[in-house]
């Protein structure tokens, strides 16, 4: 059974489909191993109870000849920021304790029709406000590869759940770097699609501008599989995206077998220094453009002037959008209420917000309300939207020149829990090369380019393409991938810590199934 | 509660100047919500027409109804303004219980309507231009209702139950310019305008306009500056007015108030005022606060609407004609004398008078019944005309009468069943056993009954004294409590003496 | 450039609806004072020649129809209600008037 929990989903769902395996097999194997690892990790706030019935199901449909998607019987992990009928979600927050959704997120319905099996619910920053999870009201998540140091946030339960091979595939969402940012410290891969590829509709609001939707998963062609099953448009949210997609699993599959690297033009950004990473950081991404370059790639200087302004922008842009978002959150309709002795209703929302809110939530409600304030408003938020124009700009030139611009994904590796906690601007910080994407609504990809010399840390390098070019990132993430896997000899993840009281890793396997 | 002093009116004229502004909610009857695909009803069980975006649930997103776009482009269009070509919506944020979100989706600085002219007709036929600054799209908020205190009001309440079945619903505000030169008619001229607004959506067909239902509101805004001085007075603003008739009053009582506190020498306190109807006064509401600051930023769940000239042009072309056009053509087919039209018009049921037409009444009967019996109940019971009774129920009322099946004054008992509540006419009717009786047969045991007590009478008549017959038409019609056709009576009362 | 100061913090919080202890105030005002600092600098590259951008795709005229769609139950729509009673959501008594 140890074997079912470190296949990759496409190779899992392809025994799956060849009755190697049953789908009630996979889960309870899943199921077994957050049983096993779980209690160190923290990945999940809620398994799904019903999870072998859903399993059951897709199963007995399989036996009786029914016409199954490729991922079916496949179990997932969903982010506690998408709304499920049949689990709670909390978004990470104690003021959305219990809360049962009478709805599904479009993306959570999406996976159950393609019969994929709902694993649990994932622990987050609370609201999807933080980079290393330490901020969810229920405890953090903690690193698979050092049950010490953050996992990355605000997805870190969706990155160390598959990290941690509790699930193959998960679900996340990504406002300036949330699954990218926890792909890079867990050594795993994250794709934000294209602003409007992937509906909304269900993802509990942080920021309507630039929050996405987009999967978590150990391998390029897995989230290329799953962003299949999620994207489209959905005429519930008014922000998605008309356009007929490609499919990303085929583009997946041709960056691994195709020759897309050579003549493939890859910006370096100017402004971001090797000198402003940590060393092992740089190191590894210079390494990784290096094999890029040995493929046949061009690595091409390029200048993005105002990618610096990017995090002051998003930390105004955000905590406003927020500040009005996490109104709802009163006491009146849902989520928790804290009475008052002969309170009035609003001494009721004041005291439920105070006690239902963790620190970095009311900080940028705060921050947020200021920015929108009558006075402020120019110099701060209207002032941040003309910078997202000139970030724009900036892609817009910069994509004039290459095919994809390249970034370490984040500036250091994973950091201790508790480390930073203190320093919220710190904190901020380790968004400088995620939240441009963001802002300008342009599709990143974060995938594992090896581990950090310096402290054996897990490393990523992040890709950028145009709005719209999804299926891009995935032909370079693919190939790129294939390439390393080749180098190392085996997925990077076989090189992570055994948890629990799980036999050793597999021996090193030919390349990952993306061949 | 101390009583405001108040200034004659006149006296009030002599020294100030009135400066109005107006602003109309005008609820828009789509069959669905502005933002949601939820139905857009009214007196439905609490909480029984909600989409997920209504409630404000995690997750949930607005998506814009189509028609209400359409409807607000006419609505602009019939009040003389631009269509922007492109224009936003804003959240306007801000904590109260009855918003689903605690914020409004909204228009701020991008409205999709500006700079109109409205034509009002007051009383006597004079025609005021009234400038329209903007007419933007909004939800409405849902529905509280305070329990534990004595009024039913806010203060003094235990707790308060919130419905949130008319969230969502859709809105168009139109706020006017400052209004100059109203002088003595500003009352008159407030009512008017509301009437005028009224006239506008019933005829454009998108709203059901009933003040007392709450599909149309009005919030008066009134300044005094003393006579002249260039710099406006401070203004306050009233709403909770619930009718043309309270618009009217209200202005007056601004004026009145206003002017007695400026002549003592004090300062009008800018402030949102609330109407009491059943005191006649307004009371401070809230002062203006920090809680005003509404941070307005461009919704960024929605899309820019930006109507192309072709749709812009479609929906002009389809613009009912301008009301006092309308008004004019109507009279002349109606064949009203002036004074008859303006009964109609001043009585507020010009379009309700069209409609009866329109349901096959004579335009006689039409302005009978409107102008006549149901303006009498109106003012008997201080509601507005257009509250009691509906078009088509009058024209089925009036159908009895032409077949014969009531006379005019059955047909008024008959209304006032109507107005209470009690149904059809023809159910009225049945339940009360109102229609005249056809049958010869009763009319004539009944004829029998009368003349074996006036004996005299046939011999009067076949002497030719045909009057004599009046008492027993008068005794049988007592008898026939009053349903009986007094004509047929006669008719056979005359045949008998002939026989 | 920053003017965050304790009685800022305390109307915001205001506004806000959330109620902030003493220290929270305290703490809130440093903190925010060294973050505004530090994000101001966007009004030095937005000048007035720059348009702002609100939406990252530009999209407009996105509708739907007005025709009635799922709606929820009331058992749904109370399913997470603190209070309720007739059907309806029950709150404290409200100080601020109606908009």
């Amino acid at each position: 059974m140890t074997d079912i929990i470190r296949l990759s989903a496409a190779d899992l769902a392809a025994k799956l489909a060849a009755g190697e395996v049953s789908s009630v097999e996979a889960t309870r194997a899943h199921l077994d191993r957050i049983a096993a690892v779980d209690g160190e990790v923290h990945a999940f706030l809620h398994v799904n109870d019903r999870a072998v019935a859903v399993a059951e199901d897709i199963d007995r449909r399989r036996a009786a000849g029914e016409a199954l998607g490729e991922l079916a019987g496949v179990p997932l992990a969903i982010k506690d920021v998408l709304v499920t009928t049949d689990m709670p979600s909390t978004s990470g927050s104690k003021i959305l304790e219990g809360y049962m959704s009478p709805f599904d997120a479009t993306v959570v319905a999406r996976s159950r029709a393609a019969g994929l099996v709902p694993l649990g619910k994932t622990n987050m920053d609370e609201f999807a406000m933080g980079s290393s999870t330490e901020h969810s009201a229920y405890g953090p998540t903690h690193n698979p590869w050092d049950l010490d140091r953050i996992p990355g946030g605000s997805g870190g339960g969706s990155a160390a759940a598959v990290a941690a091979f509790e699930a193959p595939l998960a679900l996340g969402s990504d406002t300036g770097g949330s699954i990218r940012q926890p792909a890079h410290v867990t050594g795993t891969v994250g794709v934000k699609p294209t602003y409007g590829g992937v509906s909304r509709f269900g993802a509990i609001a942080l920021a309507s501008s630039l929050d996405q939707v987009g999967p978590v998963t150990r391998t390029v062609l897995d989230s290329g599989l799953l962003h299949d099953v999620i994207g489209g448009h959905d005429h519930r949210d008014s922000t998605s995206l008309t356009d007929a997609w490609p499919s990303f699993a085929a583009a997946a599959r041709e960056g691994a077998s195709g020759d897309v690297l050579k003549g493939l033009k890859v910006g370096v950004i100017r402004e971001l220094p090797d000198s402003g990473f940590q060393p092992g950081v740089a190191a590894s991404f210079r390494a990784a453009l290096d094999l890029m370059q040995a493929h046949g790639a061009e690595i091409v200087e390029i200048s993005a002037p105002h990618f610096e302004y990017g995090v002051a922008a998003y930390y105004l842009i955000l905590p406003a959008e927020a500040s009005s978002n996490l109104a709802k959150f009163d006491s009146v309709r849902f989520g928790m209420r804290v009475e008052t002795s002969g309170g009035t209703v609003e001494d009721v929302m004041a005291a439920t917000r105070d006690a239902g809110f963790g620190d970095e939530v009311k900080r940028r409600i705060i921050l947020g309300t200021y920015a929108l304030s009558a006075g402020y408003y120019d110099a701060y938020y209207g002032s941040a939207q003309k910078v997202r124009t000139l970030i724009q700009q900036d892609f817009a030139s910069a994509f004039s020149q290459v095919d994809v611009i390249a970034t370490p994904s984040a500036p250091t590796t994973a950091f201790r829990i508790g480390e930073r906690i203190d320093d919220p601007l710190q904190m901020y910080l380790n968004d400088v090369t995620t939240i441009p994407a963001n802002l300008a609504g342009v599709p990143g990809i974060s995938i594992p380019s090896g581990l950090a010399a310096d402290d054996g840390l897990p490393v990523g390098i992040q890709f950028l393409a145009p709005a719209r070019e999804d299926a891009r990132l995935y032909r370079v993430g693919a190939a790129l991938e294939a390439a390393l896997v080749d180098s190392w000899g085996g997925p990077l993840l076989d090189r992570a810590p055994a948890l629990g009281p799980v036999a050793e890793p597999v021996e090193a396997q030919g390349p990952g199934g993306a061949r | 509660m101390a009583t405001d002093k108040l200034m004659d009116f006149d006296k009030a004229l002599e020294l100030f100047e009135p400066v109005l502004g107006f602003e109309v909610h005008v609820e828009l009857n789509t069959k669905t919500k502005m933002f949601s695909a939820a139905p857009n009803s009214f007196g439905r069980e609490p909480n029984t027409d909600l989409a997920p975006v209504d409630l404000g649930l995690p997750g949930s997103l607005p998506v814009v109804n189509e028609q209400a776009v359409r409807y607000s482009i006419s609505l602009g269009l019939a009040l003389g303004c631009s269509i922007a070509p492109s224009s936003r919506f804003a959240r306007k944020n801000y904590f109260y219980p009855d918003l689903g979100k605690n914020y409004q989706i909204s228009q701020y600085d991008e409205p999709i309507a500006f700079d109109g002219q409205v034509e009002v007709e007051l009383e006597g036929g004079e025609l005021v231009k009234i400038p329209i600054e903007r007419a933007h799209m909004e939800e409405d908020a849902g529905k509280l209702t305070h329990v534990g205190g004595s009024t039913g009001r806010i203060q003094g309440a235990e707790y308060s139950l919130v419905d949130y079945n008319r969230a969502g619903v859709p809105l168009v505000e139109i706020v006017t310019r400052p209004i100059f030169g109203a002088e003595h008619r500003s009352p008159a001229l407030a009512a008017a305008y509301v009437r005028t607004i009224r006239d506008i959506v019933l005829g454009l067909g998108i709203s059901d306009a009933r003040m007392e239902r709450g599909n149309l509101r009005c919030d008066a805004n009134v300044s005094l500056r003393p006579r002249g001085q260039e710099r406006l007075g401070t203004r306050t603003e009233t709403k909770n007015v619930n009718s043309m008739r309270s618009v009217e009053r209200a202005v007056r009582y601004e004026i009145q108030r206003q002017a007695a506190i400026l002549a003592d020498g004090g300062a009008i306190t800018q402030e949102t005022r609330h109407w009491h109807e059943d005191t006649g006064t307004t009371s401070p509401g809230r002062p203006k606060s920090d809680a005003d600051d509404y941070r307005y930023f461009p919704e960024p769940d929605l899309l820019p609407v930006e109507p192309s000239r072709e749709l812009i042009e479609q929906l002009r072309a389809a613009l009912p004609e301008p009301p006092a056009e309308r008004r004019r053509r109507l009279k002349a087919e109606w064949g009203y004398t002036d004074l008859e039209f303006q009964d109609v018009v001043n009585g507020g049921v010009l379009a309700e008078v069209e409609a009866t037409i329109a349901a096959g009444t004579s335009p006689a009967a039409a302005r009978k019944w409107w102008t006549g019996e149901i303006a009498r109940l109106a003012n008997l019971q201080e509601r507005e005309a257009t509250d009691l009774v509906g078009p088509a129920e009058v024209a089925a009322l009036q159908q009895l009468v032409d077949a014969g099946t009531l006379t005019d004054k059955l047909a008024r008992q008959v209304l006032e069943g109507m107005v209470a509540g009690e149904g059809t006419p023809q159910q009225i009717v049945d339940a009360r056993g109102l229609a005249v009786v056809s049958d010869d047969g009763a009319l004539i045991a009944a004829i029998d009954e009368a003349l074996a007590a006036q004996p005299d009478v046939l011999e009067k008549i076949r002497e030719g004294k045909v009057q004599a017959a009046g008492a027993v038409i008068g005794a049988v019609m007592k008898a026939m409590k009053g349903q009986a056709d007094a004509a047929r009576v006669r008719e056979l009362i005359l045949e008998r003496a002939a026989s | 450039m920053s003017e965050i100061t304790p009685d800022l913090v305390r109307h915001l919080g205001v506004l806000a609806r959330i109620q902030l202890s003493d220290d929270e105030v305290t703490r809130l005002t440093g903190q925010l004072d060294v973050i505004v600092d530090n994000i101001a600098k966007v009004s030095q590259v937005a000048t007035p020649d720059v348009v702002a951008t609100s939406h990252p795709i530009p999209l407009s005229n996105v509708y739907r129809p007005d025709e009635v769609g799922e709606t929820l139950t009331r058992e749904q729509a109370l399913q997470n209600a603190p209070d309720a009673a007739d059907g309806r959501f029950r709150v404290s008594a409200i100080l601020g008037e109606e908009q």
